[in-house]
C-alpha cells in the first residue's frame, strides 16, 4: 500500500450552487404551495408561477452542472498532477457533494435530509428542470381554458419538487419520499378529466399497479438498512439508509449475499413497477388517458425513469447483488430484454397515437434496464439523457397534432394523414425525434441506444445484444408506421377537415369529441378550430417543439464515443470513478452521533466541503482488487466496450432496413391498397393468430383481472366461507351437542344419584347451556375474534416449541 | 420484587380481557374489556421500564393512556350510532360483514 | 440481606392490590349488569393506578386516575346511558357461544406464563430495591419532546381526528 500511495493533495473545488442544490426541489414546492392558495387569484390562474419555479430550478441545475464540471476537472487534473509514474489505472473518484440535516428522529434513529450531487443526480435535475419548464410552457397553451387549469399546474409543479427531491436524495427516506409525491402526482394527473369513467379508471389501474411494486421499495429499504446500518454506522459514521453508506456497504465485500440479493430483488420489483416493465407495464399506455403534457412529462421523460435512475443510484447494491459482472443471466438483464420484445411488437397494433408511443417508451426502458444489468451503465444513464429529450419531443408533437390538426382526436387510423404539408413545423420536429428514436446517426438515440447494445455485448450477454439489435428493428418499423399514418398519406378524418354532422361514420368519434372539448377548451376556441380545419400550432406549442428538436439532433453529441475520448463527456463528468478511497481524512460536524466512534470514523456528509486531503490510491478500481484497511468504493469497476465502425454500420443498417421496410409496407398498405397486403390478418390464420393476441395486449390485462384476481380473490373469499360455514359452525355445534351430553349425563348419573342441591343446580345449568347452545348463532365477530387470538396463541406456542 | 410477578398480573389481566371481548355480546361492554387489555400492557411497560431503567416505558404508557381515551371516544360514538340506525347495540346482530 | 431486599411491605401491597385487580377484572367480564361492571371495572383500572406508584411511575399513575378513571368512566356511564341499557340485571349480555372465549383465554395465559416464568423466573426487578425512585415528570417531558417527538404528533393527530370523528359520527342530522 505504501509504494503506491500518493501522499499529494486534490483539492475539489465546489460552489454556490453544489452547496445550495436543496434548493432545487424546494422552489418548486413552495411555488405548488401558492398556486394552490393563490392560484386562482393570479391574473394566469397560477401557471406562472409554475413556469417561474420550474425555470429558477433549471438555472439553480445548470448553475450546479457548471461547478460540478469545475469540480471533475479539479480533481482529474491533480490527479493527474500526483499520478507521473504510478500505476494509476481506475478512474478518479470524485467526492459527491453531500450535506445532510436531521430531517425527524424518532427513537434514537435519526432520518437525514439534504442533497447529494454528483454526475448522475445532475443529469437527471437538468433532464426534469428542463423538460419540466418547455412543458409547462406548452401547457399554457394546451390546456387553456380548462375548468381545473390552476390545479393542474399546482399538480405539475408538485411532481416536479417530488422528483427533484428523489434524484437528489442522500438516503433512501427522502428517496421514497419523492417518489410516492410523484406517484400521487402521477395519478392525480392521469385522472385531470376524472368525469369520463376511462380516465379515472385507467388512473386508480396506474396506482395500483405501481403500489404493488413500491411494496418491494419499501421492503427492500427495509433489508438493506437492517443489514448495513451497523457496518455504515462503524465504518462511515452514517445509517443504514444513507445512499453512499449502502453502495460502500455493498462492495466493501463484508456485505451478507443474501441480504444484498434479497434488497436487490425487492428495489428492482419497485423498478418494474415504476418503469414499467415487463409483467407490470400494463398501467403506462393506460396512463395517455391524461392530458397530453403530463403524458410527454410524466409518463415518458422523467417520472418513468425513476426506476432506472434507482437502479443507477444504487448500483454497487444490484451490481453485487445480482452478479451483474458475471455473464450469466440476470434478473435485471432478462426483465429489461424481455420488455424490448414485447413492447415494441405491441406498438405495431395501436391505433392511437399516444399508446405507440407509450409502449415505443416501455421498450426503450427496456434498454436502460438491459444496459443496467448487463453493466452498461454509462450508457444506460446516457439513455435516460437522450431520450426524455426527443421522446418528450414526440409527445408535444403528438399534442400539437391533435390541438391543431385533428381535432382532439388521438387516432391515427381515423383522423390523421396527409398532415405534414398543414403542420410542417410539428411534422418536422415529430420526424426529427422519430430519427433519434430509432438510433440514426448522428442523431442523439444513436450514440446511447448504440452504445447500450455495444456494451451489452461487451460484456458478455451475446443473447441480450441481438435482443438489442431486433428492438432497434422493430422500433424503426412502428415509428415509421405512426409517422407515414400521421403526417402522410390521405387525410381522413378531422385531418380532412371532415365535421362531425359531415359524416356518418365519424358519429361515434363526434360524440366522444364534443365531451372531451368541454372538458379541455372553452367551447368558442374550440369552435375556432373546427372552422379552420388542420393548421399549424401557436408559437406557445411549437417554440417548445422545436427546442426539443433541436436538443434530439445534438445532445448525443454530448458523449459521442465515435469521435474518440475528448468527447466522452458523460464519462468524465457523470460516471463515478471506482476507485478505493481512504475513510478518515475530515471531521463530521452535522452529527453529534459520528464523534463517538472515534477519530477513525469520517462524515461522508461533510466530507466534500472543506475538503482538503483525500489520500488517492493508484489501484486497479474496485471490486476488481480486494480493498485495504480504512478504505471504500463507492462504484464497481465497468468496462466500457471500445468504438468501432463496423459494429455500428451492422446496427444502422438493421434501422435502415427497419425504415425502409416499413415505409414500403405503409405505402402499400395504407395508400395503394394494395391486394395482397390488405386483409392478409384475416386471410392467414397465423397472423390473425398473433394480430388478435398483440391486439389483446398479450392477454396480461385478462391475465390479471380475471385469472389472477379471481383465481386467488374467490377462492380466499370462498374458503373463508366454507371454514366459516363448515369448520366454525361445525365446532360451535359439535360442542353444543357434546355439551348437550355432558349435561344429560350430568343429569343422569350425578343429578340422579346424588340428590344434591348444589350438584342439582350445575347439572340444570349445564343443560341450560347445552340447550342455549342448540339454534347455532352467528355471532360473527366474536368468532373472528377467536380465532384471531388462537391462532396468536398457537403462533406463539410454535415459536416456543422451535426456540426450545 | 421481581419481574415475574408484574408480567404475570398482566398476563392474566390480558386473558380477562381476551375472554371478555370474546364472550360478551354489547359493545359497551366489549369497549370495556378492551380498556382491561390496554391496561395489563401498561402494566408491563412500566415494569420493563424499571427493569431497564429507562423512561421510555413511562413514556409510552402515556401514549397507551391517550390512544385509549380517543379510541373510547369514537368507539362510543359509534355505538351511539349503531343505536340509533338499529335500536340495539348487540354485536351478534351486525352481520353485514357476512360472507 | 434478605429482610431489607424483599420489601415486605411492598409485596404484601402488591399482592392485596393484584388479588382486588384479578377479582374485579372477572367481575367486569361475567356480571350481568352494565352499570355494575363499569364500576368493577372502576376498581380495576384504580389497582392498576396503585400499581404504577408501585413501580414508581407517580406520573403515569396520576393520569391514570385523571383519564380513565375520571374521564373514560362517565363515557362509559354516558354510553350506557343514551343506549338505554337496562339499569338492571339483563340475561343476554353474553354471546351465544360465550364459552369460546375460555379455551382461548386459558391457552393465551398458558403460553404467557410459560414465557414469562421461563425468561425471568425468579429475576429482580430492579438490583436493590430500595434504590426505586420516583421518576421526575421533567425526564419524562424529556423523554416525550425528545426522542419521541414524532410519535407524540402522531399521536396528537389521532387525538384530533378522533375528536372530529366522534362529533361527526355522534352527530343528529
Amino acid at each position: 500500500m505504501l509504494a503506491h500511495e500518493m501522499t499529494s493533495e486534490v483539492v475539489a473545488s465546489t460552489g454556490w450552487f453544489l452547496e445550495h442544490a436543496w434548493l432545487i426541489p424546494v422552489i418548486p414546492a413552495i411555488a405548488f404551495v401558492l398556486i394552490i392558495f393563490f392560484g386562482k387569484k393570479m391574473p394566469m390562474k397560477g401557471s406562472e408561477l409554475g413556469v417561474l419555479s420550474m425555470l429558477s430550478s433549471l438555472v439553480f441545475s445548470g448553475g450546479a452542472a457548471w461547478q460540478w464540471i469545475q469540480r471533475v476537472n479539479s480533481v482529474v487534473d491533480g490527479a493527474h498532477e500526483a499520478v507521473v509514474e504510478g500505476a494509476h489505472h481506475a478512474a478518479p473518484y470524485v467526492q459527491p457533494v453531500i450535506h445532510e440535516w436531521t430531517w425527524w428522529q424518532s427513537g434514537g434513529f435519526h432520518f437525514g435530509i439534504g442533497h447529494h450531487i454528483d454526475g448522475l443526480a445532475l443529469t437527471l435535475l437538468v433532464v426534469v428542470a428542463f423538460i419540466s419548464s418547455l412543458v409547462q410552457i406548452y401547457s399554457l397553451e394546451y390546456l387553456r381554458g380548462d375548468r381545473r387549469y390552476t390545479h393542474f399546474f399546482a399538480a405539475l409543479t408538485l411532481f416536479s419538487a417530488g422528483m427533484l427531491c428523489m434524484v437528489l436524495a442522500p438516503n433512501m427516506v427522502q428517496l421514497i419520499l419523492g417518489w410516492e409525491i410523484m406517484g400521487l402526482c402521477s395519478f392525480m394527473l392521469i385522472g385531470h378529466w376524472w368525469e369520463e369513467e376511462a380516465n379515472s379508471r385507467a388512473a386508480l389501474k396506474a396506482f395500483f399497479t405501481v403500489r404493488v411494486g413500491d411494496m418491494g421499495l419499501l421492503i427492500g429499504t427495509a433489508i438493506l438498512f437492517f443489514s448495513a446500518n451497523n457496518w455504515t454506522q462503524k465504518n462511515l459514521g452514517v445509517s443504514g439508509f444513507n445512499i453512499s453508506g449502502l453502495s460502500a456497504w455493498a462492495m466493501s465485500g463484508e456485505a451478507s449475499q443474501s441480504a444484498l440479493t434479497w434488497g436487490a430483488v425487492a428495489l428492482f420489483i419497485a423498478c418494474i413497477g415504476k418503469s414499467g416493465q415487463f409483467p407490470l407495464h400494463t398501467w403506462l399506455p393506460d396512463a395517455m388517458a391524461g392530458p397530453t403534457p403530463v403524458s410527454s412529462l410524466l409518463h415518458s421523460s422523467t417520472m418513468v425513469v425513476a426506476g432506472v435512475f434507482l437502479v443507477a443510484r444504487l448500483y454497487p447494491i444490484f451490481w453485487e447483488g445480482m452478479k451483474i459482472g458475471d455473464t450469466n443471466i440476470n434478473f435485471i438483464v432478462l426483465i429489461g430484454g424481455i420488455t424490448i420484445v414485447i413492447a415494441a411488437l405491441l406498438a405495431f397494433v395501436q391505433h392511437d397515437i399516444k399508446k405507440v408511443l407509450a409502449y415505443s417508451t416501455v421498450s426503450q426502458l427496456g434498454y436502460m434496464m438491459m444496459g443496467l444489468g448487463a453493466g452498461a451503465w454509462l450508457p444506460a444513464v446516457f439513455h435516460i439523457f437522450t431520450h426524455a429529450f426527443f421522446k418528450a419531443c414526440l409527445f408535444l408533437s403528438a399534442g400539437s397534432v391533435s390541438h391543431s390538426g385533428s381535432h382532439h382526436s388521438f387516432d391515427m387510423k381515423k383522423d390523421m394523414g396527409g398532415l405534414a404539408k398543414k403542420m410542417p413545423i410539428t411534422a418536422t420536429t415529430w420526424i426529427i425525434s422519430t430519427l433519434a428514436l430509432a438510433g440514426v446517426f448522428p442523431l442523439a438515440g444513436f450514440f446511447s441506444k448504440d452504445e447500450i447494445i455495444d456494451n451489452v455485448g461487451y460484456g458478455g450477454y451475446n443473447a441480450f445484444m441481438i435482443v438489442g439489435l431486433t428492438g432497434a428493428f422493430l422500433t424503426a418499423a412502428y415509428m415509421t408506421r405512426a409517422t407515414y399514418l400521421t403526417f402522410f398519406g390521405e387525410a381522413r378524418g378531422a385531418a380532412a377537415g371532415i365535421h362531425h354532422d359531415a359524416h356518418d361514420a365519424h358519429d361515434a368519434h363526434a360524440a366522444v369529441d364534443t365531451h372531451n372539448s368541454h372538458d379541455t377548451h372553452v367551447v368558442d376556441s374550440h369552435d375556432a378550430h373546427a372552422d379552420h380545419g388542420p393548421h399549424e400550432s401557436p408559437k406557445l406549442i411549437t417554440v417548445p417543439l422545436m427546442i426539443l428538436a433541436a436538443l434530439a439532433l445534438t445532445a448525443g453529441l454530448s458523449n459521442a464515443t465515435p469521435f474518440g475520448e475528448s468527447w466522452e463527456r458523460f464519462k468524465k463528468y457523470v460516471e463515478p470513478g471506482s476507485e478505493y478511497v481512504m475513510v478518515g481524512s475530515e471531521t463530521a460536524d452535522e452529527h453529534g452521533a459520528a464523534d463517538e466512534h472515534g477519530a477513525e470514523v469520517v462524515e461522508i456528509a461533510a466530507a466534500s466541503m472543506s475538503v482538503a486531503s483525500e489520500e488517492k490510491v493508484t489501484k486497479e478500481g474496485c471490486a476488481v482488487v480486494a480493498p485495504e484497511a480504512g478504505m471504500v468504493c463507492y462504484f464497481p469497476t465497468v468496462s466500457h466496450a471500445p468504438f468501432k465502425w463496423s459494429k455500428a454500420a451492422l446496427s444502422l443498417i438493421i434501422v435502415a432496413l427497419g425504415l425502409v421496410s416499413s415505409w414500403l409496407f405503409c405505402v402499400q398498405y395504407y395508400t395503394r391498397r394494395n391486394k395482397r397486403l390488405v386483409g392478409l390478418t384475416e386471410r392467414n390464420k397465423v397472423l390473425r393468430g398473433g394480430y388478435t393476441f398483440l391486439w389483446n395486449k398479450y392477454y396480461l390485462d385478462e391475465l390479471y383481472e380475471k385469472v389472477i384476481v379471481r383465481s386467488i380473490a374467490h377462492p380466499i373469499a370462498k374458503a373463508a366461507y366454507w371454514v366459516n360455514q363448515n369448520i366454525l359452525d361445525g365446532i360451535v355445534n359439535g360442542a353444543g351437542k357434546v355439551s348437550r351430553r355432558l349435561a344429560g349425563w350430568v343429569y343422569r348419573n350425578i343429578d340422579q344419584r346424588v340428590v344434591d342441591g348444589a350438584v342439582n343446580g350445575s347439572g340444570a345449568a349445564a343443560r341450560g347451556t347445552g340447550g342455549a347452545l342448540r339454534p347455532v348463532q352467528s355471532g360473527k365477530v366474536n368468532q373472528y375474534g377467536a380465532l384471531l387470538f388462537s391462532a396468536a396463541a398457537i403462533g406463539a406456542l410454535i415459536l416456543v416449541i422451535i426456540n426450545t | 420484587m421481581l419481574t415475574t410477578q408484574f408480567l404475570l398480573l398482566g398476563a392474566v389481566l390480558f386473558c380477562i380481557g381476551v375472554y371478555g371481548v370474546l364472550a360478551r355480546k354489547n359493545a359497551v361492554m366489549v369497549l370495556m374489556s378492551i380498556e382491561l387489555i390496554l391496561n395489563s400492557v401498561n402494566i408491563n411497560l412500566l415494569a420493563f421500564s424499571v427493569r431497564h431503567g429507562s423512561v421510555d416505558g413511562n413514556t409510552f404508557a402515556l401514549y397507551v393512556i391517550a390512544i385509549a381515551a380517543a379510541e373510547v371516544g369514537v368507539g362510543l360514538a359509534m355505538v351511539l350510532l349503531i343505536y340509533r340506525n338499529r335500536r340495539t347495540i348487540a354485536l351478534d346482530d351486525l352481520s353485514e360483514m357476512k360472507g | 440481606m434478605i429482610a431489607t431486599d424483599l420489601l415486605v411491605a411492598q409485596n404484601v401491597g402488591f399482592g392485596i392490590i393484584s388479588l382486588l385487580m384479578i377479582i374485579g377484572a372477572v367481575r367486569v367480564v361475567t356480571v350481568s349488569n352494565v352499570v355494575h361492571a363499569a364500576l368493577w371495572l372502576v376498581i380495576v383500572l384504580s389497582g392498576a393506578a396503585a400499581q404504577y406508584l408501585l413501580l414508581s411511575a407517580e406520573f403515569v399513575a396520576i393520569t391514570q386516575v385523571l383519564v380513565y378513571v375520571g374521564a373514560v368512566m362517565v363515557l362509559f356511564l354516558f354510553g350506557t346511558m343514551l343506549t338505554r341499557a337496562r339499569i338492571g340485571a339483563e340475561s343476554d349480555l353474553n354471546n351465544k357461544n360465550w364459552f369460546l372465549g375460555i379455551p382461548v383465554a386459558l391457552l393465551m395465559l398458558g403460553v404467557m406464563s410459560y414465557v414469562i416464568v421461563d425468561g425471568f423466573g425468579s429475576e429482580r426487578l430492579i438490583e436493590n430495591s430500595g434504590d426505586m425512585q420516583p421518576i421526575p415528570i421533567q425526564v419524562i417531558s424529556d423523554d416525550i419532546f425528545g426522542p419521541y417527538l414524532l410519535p407524540f404528533w402522531a399521536l396528537s393527530f389521532v387525538l384530533l381526528v378522533a375528536v372530529i370523528g366522534a362529533i361527526v359520527l355522534a352527530r343528529k342530522d
